[in-house]
C-alpha cells in the first residue's frame, strides 16, 4: 500500500531532456497508465521511480518519504520487463524466490510464498523448468509471479505485453487487471498501446515530449480531449480532424466545413463567438450513424456521403467519405455499408464533436 | 519422375562422399602430426631418421619419456608451467572480468580507456624484456613463480578484457536491474546474475589466456632460470652439440598437450558460444 507523489521531476541523458519537470500524485491503490509515443519519457519515469534512473531534479516521494537517494531494493517496489528479464540460469521457482532470499526470508517461508505464487498464476507444473522451457505467456506469467511474491507496496509495469502475440495480449490484459482487482496494491503501467490504456487503467497518465500533456479517467480523456494529440492518441480508427470556421450563421453557432455549415447543439458551442475562427473539428468514428428517419435526431447533422473506402472488421465496417476535402471515417454497422461508391445518408453527433483551436490544438 | 528422382539420389550421394573425403583429408592432416611425434617419441633412437620410415617400431620404448621428465628436468618444467600459467590465468580471468563489467556497464574511462586496454596488445614484447628484466632482479622476484605470473596477468588481460567487455555490452541490462529491484546489491547482481549469465564469455577468455600462458617462451626464457622454468624453455635444451635429441622432445611435447586437450574437452561446451561472442542474440 503506497502513495506516490512526484514534484518537478527532471532527467537528462546528457544533452536530452528526456522528463521535463513531471508534478504527478498517485493515490493509494490506483492503478495508473502512464502512455505515450515512443520517446515521450514514460519508461524513463517508470524507471525513475524504480531506482534505476537517478533523477536529475526534483522529488519522488513514496509513501510521503523522499526516495531519491534510496536504491531500488530499499524502495519496495516490484517491476514487470518488457522483456521479462527472468535469470536464464535459475529454475521458474527459483526465479520467483530470488527476491525473497535477498530479504533473508526463511527456505520454508519462501517455498510456500512461491507455492502461492504459483498457483495464483496457473503455472506450478513449470517451477522446475528453465525460462528456455517456456513460451512467451508463460514467461510473462512468472515475471508477474515474481513481483507478486514480494508483495510490494507498488507495482511497475515496463510494456509487459508488447513481446506477445495479439490474442495472448489480451488474455494477459484481462489477468492484470484482474490481479488490480483482487490485491488492490498501487500499480504504474507504462504502454504505447492505447487499448491497453483505455482498458486497465484507474487512470490515464497521456505524455509527450517528457510532459503530461493530459491525466484523468479513461473516459474522460477520451471524450473531453484537452489537445488535437490526445484526441489522435486515442481511440482506433483515430478522431478525424477537420479544419473549418468556428462562428455564427443565421443565429446559430456552427463550424463551416468548405460550404457545410454544421450548426452545434446549445451547451457545446461556446458562450460567446466574436467574429470567426479558425478551427479543427473533430469527429470520432463512433458518432457518425447511417440516417434513420425523416430528419437527423436533434443535435445531430445529416451529410449526404459519397463512401469511398469500406473496411470490414466483422462486427462493425470502417467507411470513410469525404466532407469538404478531408477524409472522415465512420463506424457503421456491418450491413449498413456495402461497396466503395455508395451513396449514404449520415448522421453525425455534433453533441460529441471537439473542437480545437486551429493555431494551438488546445480544446475550445 | 522415377528417372529424375535416381539422379537426385545420386548426385546426393555423391555430395556425401565428396564431403567425407574432405574431412577425411583434413582429419589426416591435423593428426598425422601427432602421430609422428607419439611414434617418434616411442622409437629408438636408431629408428628416428631410418629410409624407409618406421611406421611403427618393433620395440615401443619409454626411455626418451623418462630422460625428458626426469633428466632435462620436464616434469619440473612441467609442474613450473601448471602453477604459472593457472594463477595467471585465474587472475587474469578475475580481474578481466571486473575490468570488462566496469567498462561495459558504467562506461568507465568514457570511450577510450576500453580500446587503450586492447592496444596493450600492440607492443612487441621485446620492446620491454629488458626493462622488465631489470626491474625483476632488482625486485628480486627473478626466476619467481610470483614473477612470471605478474607478468603473464599482464599480458593477457587485455585480450581477456576485450573478449568479456564485448559480451558483457551485448547483455541485456535488464536482468541486472531486475536482481537490484528484487532486493539484491549492485555488487550481488554482479555476481549472481551478470557472472553466471557471462560464462561461456569468462570461459573462452581463461582457455585463451591459459593457452597464451603454457605456451610462451620467449619472456620465460629471460624472466626464470634454474628455479621457475617453464616447459617450454625445456625444449630449449633438446638442441645441443651433438644434435637433436628427437625422441625427448617429442616425448615431451605429447605430454604437454595433455592439459590443452583437458581443457578443450571440458570447455567446449561454452567455447563455442563465447567464441561468437555478440554474434548471435539470446
Amino acid at each position: 500500500m503506497a502513495e506516490v507523489n512526484i514534484q518537478r521531476l527532471e532527467k537528462h541523458y546528457g544533452a536530452f531532456h528526456a522528463v521535463r519537470g513531471i508534478d504527478l500524485e498517485i493515490p493509494d491503490g490506483e492503478f495508473t497508465v502512464l502512455v505515450g509515443p515512443s520517446g515521450c519519457g514514460k519508461s524513463t519515469l517508470l524507471r525513475t521511480i524504480a531506482g534505476l534512473e537517478e533523477a536529475s531534479g526534483g522529488s519522488i516521494s513514496i509513501n510521503g518519504k523522499v526516495v531519491n537517494d534510496d536504491r531500488p531494493r530499499d524502495r519496495d517496489v516490484a517491476m514487470v520487463f518488457q522483456d521479462y528479464a527472468l535469470y536464464p540460469h535459475m529454475t521458474v521457482a527459483n526465479n520467483i524466490g530470488f527476491g525473497l532470499k535477498a530479504r533473508k526470508m526463511p527456505k520454508a517461508e519462501i517455498e510456500k510464498r512461491v507455492g502461492e505464487a504459483a498457483q495464483m498464476l496457473g503455472i506450478v507444473p513449470l517451477l522446475e523448468r528453465f525460462p528456455r522451457q517456456l513460451s512467451g505467456g508463460q514467461r510473462q506469467r512468472v515475471a508477474i509471479g515474481r513481483a507478486i511474491v514480494r508483495n510490494p507496496s507498488i507495482f511497475l509495469f515496463d510494456e509487459p505485453l508488447s513481446n506477445l502475440d495479439a490474442q495472448l495480449r489480451d488474455e494477459m490484459r484481462g489477468e492484470i487487471k484482474r490481479l488490480h482487482q483482487d490485491i488492490a496494491t498501487t500499480m504504474i503501467y507504462v504502454t504505447h498501446d492505447q487499448i491497453e490504456a483505455m482498458t486497465l487503467a484507474d487512470r490515464i497518465v497521456l505524455m509527450r515530449d517528457g510532459l503530461i500533456e493530459q491525466q484523468g479517467a479513461p473516459l474522460d480523456l477520451f471524450e473531453r480531449p484537452a489537445t488535437t494529440f490526445v484526441a489522435g492518441f486515442l481511440g482506433s480508427p483515430k478522431m478525424s480532424f477537420l479544419p473549418g470556421r468556428l462562428g455564427a450563421r443565421d443565429g446559430q453557432v456552427g463550424v463551416a466545413v468548405g460550404e457545410h455549415f454544421m450548426p452545434l447543439p446549445q451547451g457545446r458551442a461556446p458562450d460567446t463567438v466574436k467574429g470567426e475562427k479558425s478551427v479543427l473539428l473533430g469527429l470520432r468514428p463512433e458518432h457518425i450513424s447511417r440516417a434513420q428517419g425523416e430528419a437527423p435526431t436533434p443535435g445531430s447533422v445529416r451529410y449526404d456521403a459519397l463512401i469511398d473506402l469500406v473496411q470490414p472488421t466483422g462486427s462493425r465496417s470502417y467507411a470513410t467519405f469525404r466532407l469538404g476535402r478531408e477524409p472522415v471515417v465512420a463506424e457503421l454497422q456491418a450491413h449498413d455499408v456495402s461497396r466503395a461508391g455508395q451513396k449514404l445518408a449520415l448522421d453525425i453527433n455534433m453533441n460529441r464533436a471537439s473542437i480545437f483551436d486551429a493555431e494551438t490544438g488546445r480544446a475550445i | 519422375m522415377a528417372a529424375r528422382g535416381s539422379s537426385f539420389l545420386s548426385q546426393r550421394r555423391l555430395a556425401s562422399i565428396g564431403r567425407y573425403l574432405l574431412l577425411g583429408f583434413f582429419l589426416l592432416f591435423v593428426l598425422a602430426p601427432i602421430y609422428w611425434m607419439f611414434n617418434t617419441s616411442i622409437k629408438p633412437s636408431s629408428d628416428y631418421l631410418a629410409i624407409p620410415p618406421v611406421w611403427f617400431p618393433d620395440e615401443p620404448t619409454l626411455v626418451h619419456y623418462e630422460a625428458a621428465l626426469f633428466t632435462y628436468r620436464g616434469l619440473q618444467g612441467i609442474i613450473n608451467s601448471l602453477i604459472v600459467s593457472l594463477s595467471a590465468t585465474a587472475l587474469s580471468a578475475l580481474l578481466g572480468t571486473l575490468m570488462a563489467y566496469s567498462l561495459a556497464r558504467f562506461n568507465t574511462g568514457g570511450q577510450h580507456l576500453s580500446f587503450w586496454v586492447l592496444s596493450q596488445r600492440f607492443l612487441p614484447p621485446v620492446g620491454i624484456v629488458l626493462p622488465v628484466f631489470l626491474i625483476y632482479r632488482n625486485l628480486g622476484i627473478h626466476d619467481t613463480h610470483f614473477g612470471l605470473i605478474m607478468a603473464y596477468t599482464v599480458f593477457t588481460l587485455p585480450v581477456s578484457v576485450w573478449m568479456m567487455f564485448a559480451y558483457f555490452r551485448q547483455m541485456p541490462k535488464s536482468m541486472e536491474e531486475a536482481a537490484l529491484v528484487d532486493g539484491w546489491t549492485r555488487w550481488q547482481a554482479f555476481w549472481r546474475v551478470a557472472v553466471p549469465l557471462a560464462a561461456p564469455a569468462i570461459v573462452a577468455a581463461a582457455v585463451f589466456a591459459f593457452i597464451a600462458c603454457w605456451t610462451e617462451f620467449f619472456f620465460a626464457l629471460v624472466l626464470t632460470g634454474r628455479t621457475a622454468f617453464t616447459l617450454p624453455t625445456v625444449f630449449r635444451s633438446f638442441i645441443g652439440f651433438q644434435g637433436a635429441q628427437y625422441g625427448e622432445a617429442a616425448a615431451l611435447a605429447i605430454v604437454s598437450l595433455g592439459p590443452s586437450i583437458v581443457l578443450g574437452v571440458l570447455a567446449q561446451k561454452h567455447l563455442v558460444r563465447g567464441l561468437t561472442l555478440g554474434a548471435v542474440r539470446g
